[in-house]
Protein backbone atom coordinates (compact mmCIF):
# COMPACT_ATOMS: atom_id res chain seq x y z
CA UNK A 1 0.00 0.00 0.00
CA UNK A 2 1.63 3.08 -0.64
CA UNK A 3 2.19 5.63 2.02
CA UNK A 4 -0.42 8.60 0.31
CA UNK A 5 -3.32 5.51 1.41
CA UNK A 6 -1.97 4.88 4.90
CA UNK A 7 -2.08 8.57 5.54
CA UNK A 8 -5.59 8.65 4.12
CA UNK A 9 -6.80 6.26 6.28
CA UNK A 10 -5.23 7.31 9.36
CA UNK A 11 -7.26 10.99 8.62
CA UNK A 12 -10.13 8.83 8.32
CA UNK A 13 -9.63 7.34 11.64
CA UNK A 14 -8.50 10.84 13.81
CA UNK A 15 -11.98 12.38 11.94
CA UNK A 16 -13.93 9.65 13.31
CA UNK A 17 -12.37 9.54 16.80
CA UNK A 18 -12.76 13.38 16.69
CA UNK A 19 -16.57 12.85 15.79
CA UNK A 20 -17.26 10.13 18.13
CA UNK A 21 -15.34 11.49 21.24
CA UNK A 22 -16.43 15.34 20.73
CA UNK A 23 -20.40 14.39 20.28
CA UNK A 24 -20.21 11.84 23.23
CA UNK A 25 -19.38 14.41 25.83
CA UNK A 26 -21.93 16.69 24.04
CA UNK A 27 -24.48 14.10 24.12
CA UNK A 28 -23.05 14.12 28.29
CA UNK A 29 -23.42 17.25 28.74
CA UNK A 30 -26.75 17.56 27.01
CA UNK A 31 -28.22 14.38 28.98
CA UNK A 32 -27.28 16.31 32.38
CA UNK A 33 -28.99 19.73 31.26
CA UNK A 34 -32.06 17.86 30.61
CA UNK A 35 -32.15 16.45 33.98
CA UNK A 36 -31.12 19.97 35.31
CA UNK A 37 -34.49 20.90 32.70
CA UNK A 38 -36.31 17.75 34.76
CA UNK A 39 -36.03 19.25 37.52
CA UNK A 40 -37.06 23.09 37.21
CA UNK A 41 -40.10 21.75 35.28
CA UNK A 42 -41.33 19.88 38.76
CA UNK A 43 -40.20 23.00 40.88
CA UNK A 44 -42.14 25.54 38.47
CA UNK A 45 -45.11 23.28 38.44
CA UNK A 46 -45.26 23.38 42.20
CA UNK A 47 -45.13 27.45 41.97
CA UNK A 48 -48.00 26.91 39.91
CA UNK A 49 -50.00 24.71 41.65
CA UNK A 50 -49.24 26.77 45.00
CA UNK A 51 -49.86 30.00 43.18
CA UNK A 52 -52.96 29.31 41.50
CA UNK A 53 -55.61 30.24 44.45
CA UNK A 54 -53.50 32.67 45.63
CA UNK A 55 -55.27 35.31 43.62
CA UNK A 56 -58.90 34.69 44.46
CA UNK A 57 -57.72 34.99 48.20
CA UNK A 58 -55.94 38.31 48.07
CA UNK A 59 -58.73 39.73 46.22
CA UNK A 60 -61.16 38.51 49.16
CA UNK A 61 -58.69 39.71 51.64
CA UNK A 62 -58.65 43.34 49.88
CA UNK A 63 -62.53 43.68 49.26
CA UNK A 64 -63.22 43.02 53.05
CA UNK A 65 -60.12 45.27 53.54
CA UNK A 66 -61.39 47.88 51.38
CA UNK A 67 -64.92 47.34 53.17
CA UNK A 68 -63.27 48.37 56.61
CA UNK A 69 -61.48 51.22 55.69
CA UNK A 70 -64.67 52.80 53.98
CA UNK A 71 -66.58 52.11 57.14
CA UNK A 72 -64.41 53.88 59.38
CA UNK A 73 -63.49 56.36 56.93
CA UNK A 74 -67.17 57.03 56.43
CA UNK A 75 -67.63 56.88 60.41
CA UNK A 76 -64.55 59.36 61.06
CA UNK A 77 -66.32 61.80 58.58
CA UNK A 78 -69.38 61.09 59.66
CA UNK A 79 -68.46 61.73 63.65
CA UNK A 80 -65.86 64.54 63.60
CA UNK A 81 -66.14 66.25 60.11
CA UNK A 82 -64.41 66.07 57.01
CA UNK A 83 -62.02 68.69 57.92
CA UNK A 84 -61.03 67.30 61.11
CA UNK A 85 -60.86 64.06 60.14
CA UNK A 86 -58.01 64.60 57.83
CA UNK A 87 -56.39 66.81 60.52
CA UNK A 88 -56.41 63.83 62.41
CA UNK A 89 -55.41 60.99 60.11
CA UNK A 90 -52.41 63.78 58.85
CA UNK A 91 -51.77 64.03 61.98
CA UNK A 92 -50.84 60.32 62.62
CA UNK A 93 -50.01 59.05 59.19
CA UNK A 94 -48.03 63.18 58.14
CA UNK A 95 -48.55 63.58 54.83
CA UNK A 96 -51.69 60.82 54.35
CA UNK A 97 -54.18 64.31 53.80
CA UNK A 98 -53.03 64.32 50.38
CA UNK A 99 -54.37 60.79 49.09
CA UNK A 100 -57.70 61.97 51.07
CA UNK A 101 -60.56 59.07 51.59
CA UNK A 102 -61.34 56.96 49.10
CA UNK A 103 -65.27 57.03 49.41
CA UNK A 104 -64.65 60.85 49.21
CA UNK A 105 -62.90 62.18 46.50
CA UNK A 106 -63.73 65.35 47.39
CA UNK A 107 -61.61 65.16 50.70
CA UNK A 108 -58.46 65.69 48.29
CA UNK A 109 -58.42 69.17 47.92
CA UNK A 110 -58.97 69.97 51.46
CA UNK A 111 -56.07 71.53 53.33
CA UNK A 112 -56.32 69.19 56.70
CA UNK A 113 -56.01 71.25 59.75
CA UNK A 114 -52.80 70.97 61.98
CA UNK A 115 -54.20 68.56 65.11
CA UNK A 116 -50.95 67.27 67.30
CA UNK A 117 -50.42 63.64 68.20
CA UNK A 118 -51.18 63.42 71.77
CA UNK A 119 -47.31 63.94 73.70
CA UNK A 120 -45.49 64.59 70.83
CA UNK A 121 -47.10 68.22 68.55
CA UNK A 122 -49.04 68.60 71.36
CA UNK A 123 -46.07 68.61 73.16
CA UNK A 124 -44.38 71.09 70.60
CA UNK A 125 -47.83 73.45 71.35
CA UNK A 126 -47.47 73.34 75.29
CA UNK A 127 -43.59 74.15 75.12
CA UNK A 128 -44.33 77.68 72.71
CA UNK A 129 -46.98 78.24 75.08
CA UNK A 130 -44.62 78.15 78.12
CA UNK A 131 -42.03 79.99 79.52
CA UNK A 132 -38.86 80.80 77.73
CA UNK A 133 -40.40 78.73 74.53
CA UNK A 134 -38.01 78.32 71.77
CA UNK A 135 -40.78 79.52 69.50
CA UNK A 136 -40.11 77.67 66.15
CA UNK A 137 -37.18 76.37 67.46
CA UNK A 138 -38.65 72.45 66.63
CA UNK A 139 -41.37 71.70 63.42
CA UNK A 140 -44.23 70.32 63.70
CA UNK A 141 -43.86 68.30 60.52
CA UNK A 142 -40.63 66.99 62.33
CA UNK A 143 -39.76 63.37 63.37
CA UNK A 144 -42.12 62.13 66.66
CA UNK A 145 -40.83 63.08 69.96
CA UNK A 146 -42.48 60.73 71.90
CA UNK A 147 -39.74 58.47 73.77
CA UNK A 148 -40.97 55.58 76.25
CA UNK A 149 -37.34 55.97 78.04
CA UNK A 150 -37.46 59.81 77.61
CA UNK A 151 -40.26 61.02 77.12
CA UNK A 152 -39.81 64.02 79.15
CA UNK A 153 -36.05 64.39 78.24
CA UNK A 154 -37.75 65.30 74.99
CA UNK A 155 -40.01 67.77 75.92
CA UNK A 156 -37.22 69.18 78.35
CA UNK A 157 -34.80 69.53 75.59
CA UNK A 158 -37.21 71.79 73.76
CA UNK A 159 -35.92 74.78 76.50
CA UNK A 160 -32.89 76.67 76.72
CA UNK A 161 -29.75 73.95 77.59
CA UNK A 162 -28.84 75.42 80.39
CA UNK A 163 -32.20 75.65 83.03
CA UNK A 164 -33.33 72.12 82.01
CA UNK A 165 -30.31 69.88 82.17
CA UNK A 166 -27.69 72.17 84.50
CA UNK A 167 -29.72 73.31 86.70
CA UNK A 168 -26.74 73.80 88.94
CA UNK A 169 -25.26 76.14 87.26
CA UNK A 170 -27.70 78.58 87.43
CA UNK A 171 -27.52 82.19 89.53
CA UNK A 172 -28.14 81.72 93.06
CA UNK A 173 -31.50 82.79 93.82
CA UNK A 174 -31.60 86.36 95.14
CA UNK A 175 -31.27 87.06 99.21
CA UNK A 176 -33.81 88.96 101.20
CA UNK A 177 -34.07 90.27 104.63
CA UNK A 178 -31.85 92.66 106.80
CA UNK A 179 -28.71 90.87 105.83
CA UNK A 180 -28.98 90.88 102.27
CA UNK A 181 -26.25 92.66 100.67
CA UNK A 182 -28.57 94.71 98.49
CA UNK A 183 -31.09 96.78 100.40
CA UNK A 184 -34.01 97.94 98.54
CA UNK A 185 -35.95 100.97 99.21
CA UNK A 186 -37.99 101.19 102.22
CA UNK A 187 -41.55 102.32 101.56
CA UNK A 188 -42.77 104.24 104.57
CA UNK A 189 -46.92 103.12 104.30
CA UNK A 190 -45.63 99.18 104.43
CA UNK A 191 -47.07 98.14 107.75
CA UNK A 192 -49.00 101.18 108.39
CA UNK A 193 -53.26 101.17 108.46
CA UNK A 194 -54.56 101.94 104.93
CA UNK A 195 -55.97 105.22 104.34
CA UNK A 196 -59.33 105.15 104.02
CA UNK A 197 -61.30 107.64 101.71
CA UNK A 198 -63.24 110.41 103.01
CA UNK A 199 -66.76 108.98 102.77
CA UNK A 200 -68.92 112.04 100.72
CA UNK B 1 -0.12 10.21 -6.44
CA UNK B 2 -0.17 13.94 -6.25
CA UNK B 3 -4.10 14.27 -6.62
CA UNK B 4 -4.17 11.79 -3.46
CA UNK B 5 -1.49 14.05 -1.48
CA UNK B 6 -3.74 17.07 -2.22
CA UNK B 7 -6.66 14.94 -0.89
CA UNK B 8 -4.66 13.81 1.97
CA UNK B 9 -4.35 18.02 2.62
CA UNK B 10 -7.42 18.21 2.56
CA UNK B 11 -8.57 15.87 4.61
CA UNK B 12 -6.07 17.32 7.18
CA UNK B 13 -8.16 20.55 7.42
CA UNK B 14 -11.17 19.12 7.74
CA UNK B 15 -9.77 17.16 10.52
CA UNK B 16 -8.83 20.51 11.74
CA UNK B 17 -12.31 22.21 11.28
CA UNK B 18 -14.60 19.40 12.94
CA UNK B 19 -12.02 19.21 16.04
CA UNK B 20 -12.65 23.17 16.07
CA UNK B 21 -16.56 23.03 15.55
CA UNK B 22 -17.40 20.19 17.88
CA UNK B 23 -14.86 21.98 20.57
CA UNK B 24 -16.93 24.59 20.66
CA UNK B 25 -19.99 22.83 20.98
CA UNK B 26 -18.90 20.80 23.77
CA UNK B 27 -17.86 23.99 25.17
CA UNK B 28 -21.39 25.69 24.86
CA UNK B 29 -22.99 22.54 26.13
CA UNK B 30 -21.33 22.79 29.38
CA UNK B 31 -21.32 26.33 30.13
CA UNK B 32 -25.44 24.92 30.18
CA UNK B 33 -25.07 23.17 32.76
CA UNK B 34 -24.64 25.01 35.68
CA UNK B 35 -26.99 27.79 34.57
CA UNK B 36 -29.71 24.75 34.86
CA UNK B 37 -28.61 23.67 37.79
CA UNK B 38 -28.80 27.35 39.30
CA UNK B 39 -32.19 27.86 37.94
CA UNK B 40 -33.60 24.36 39.00
CA UNK B 41 -32.30 25.30 42.64
CA UNK B 42 -34.01 28.64 42.39
CA UNK B 43 -37.14 27.03 41.71
CA UNK B 44 -36.95 24.72 43.99
CA UNK B 45 -36.63 27.67 46.75
CA UNK B 46 -39.15 29.69 44.99
CA UNK B 47 -41.92 26.60 45.45
CA UNK B 48 -40.36 26.05 49.06
CA UNK B 49 -41.50 29.63 49.87
CA UNK B 50 -45.01 29.16 48.56
CA UNK B 51 -45.83 26.61 51.15
CA UNK B 52 -46.59 29.59 53.23
CA UNK B 53 -49.36 30.51 50.67
CA UNK B 54 -52.07 28.11 52.43
CA UNK B 55 -51.95 30.59 55.21
CA UNK B 56 -53.88 33.22 53.43
CA UNK B 57 -56.23 30.94 54.05
CA UNK B 58 -56.00 31.41 57.73
CA UNK B 59 -55.59 35.59 57.35
CA UNK B 60 -58.43 35.62 54.88
CA UNK B 61 -60.95 34.64 57.92
CA UNK B 62 -58.80 36.68 60.25
CA UNK B 63 -59.78 39.37 58.11
CA UNK B 64 -63.07 38.82 57.32
CA UNK B 65 -63.86 38.47 61.22
CA UNK B 66 -61.57 41.68 62.22
CA UNK B 67 -63.67 43.55 60.05
CA UNK B 68 -67.02 42.04 61.29
CA UNK B 69 -65.49 43.60 64.38
CA UNK B 70 -64.92 46.59 63.30
CA UNK B 71 -68.35 47.02 61.69
CA UNK B 72 -69.87 45.82 65.18
CA UNK B 73 -67.41 48.76 67.13
CA UNK B 74 -68.78 51.33 64.30
CA UNK B 75 -72.35 50.69 64.82
CA UNK B 76 -72.26 51.29 68.38
CA UNK B 77 -70.05 54.25 68.00
CA UNK B 78 -72.19 55.77 65.49
CA UNK B 79 -75.02 55.13 68.09
CA UNK B 80 -73.04 56.59 71.05
CA UNK B 81 -71.21 59.47 69.50
CA UNK B 82 -72.84 62.76 68.30
CA UNK B 83 -72.65 63.39 64.22
CA UNK B 84 -70.27 66.04 63.55
CA UNK B 85 -73.06 68.55 61.72
CA UNK B 86 -75.29 67.74 65.31
CA UNK B 87 -72.83 69.78 67.39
Amino acid sequence: MPAAGVVTIALIVLIVLALVVYLVSTILALQKITNGLDDVIKSVGEIVEKSGPVNAVVDDINTNLDAGVGLLEGLLVKKAGMGDALGLVDGLYPGAAEAGFRAFPESREITPPRIGEVYTRGTLTLARLGREAPIAMANPAGPVLRSIEYGSLNARLLYPEARQSRPERLDRSPVIGTDAPEQYEQREDIGRPRKRMRSA
Amino acid sequence: MTLWWIGNAVLLVVLVVVILLLSGVLKAARSIVPSVRTIADAASKGSKDLDATALLLTTQDQVRETVAVVANYGGSLDVILDDAEER
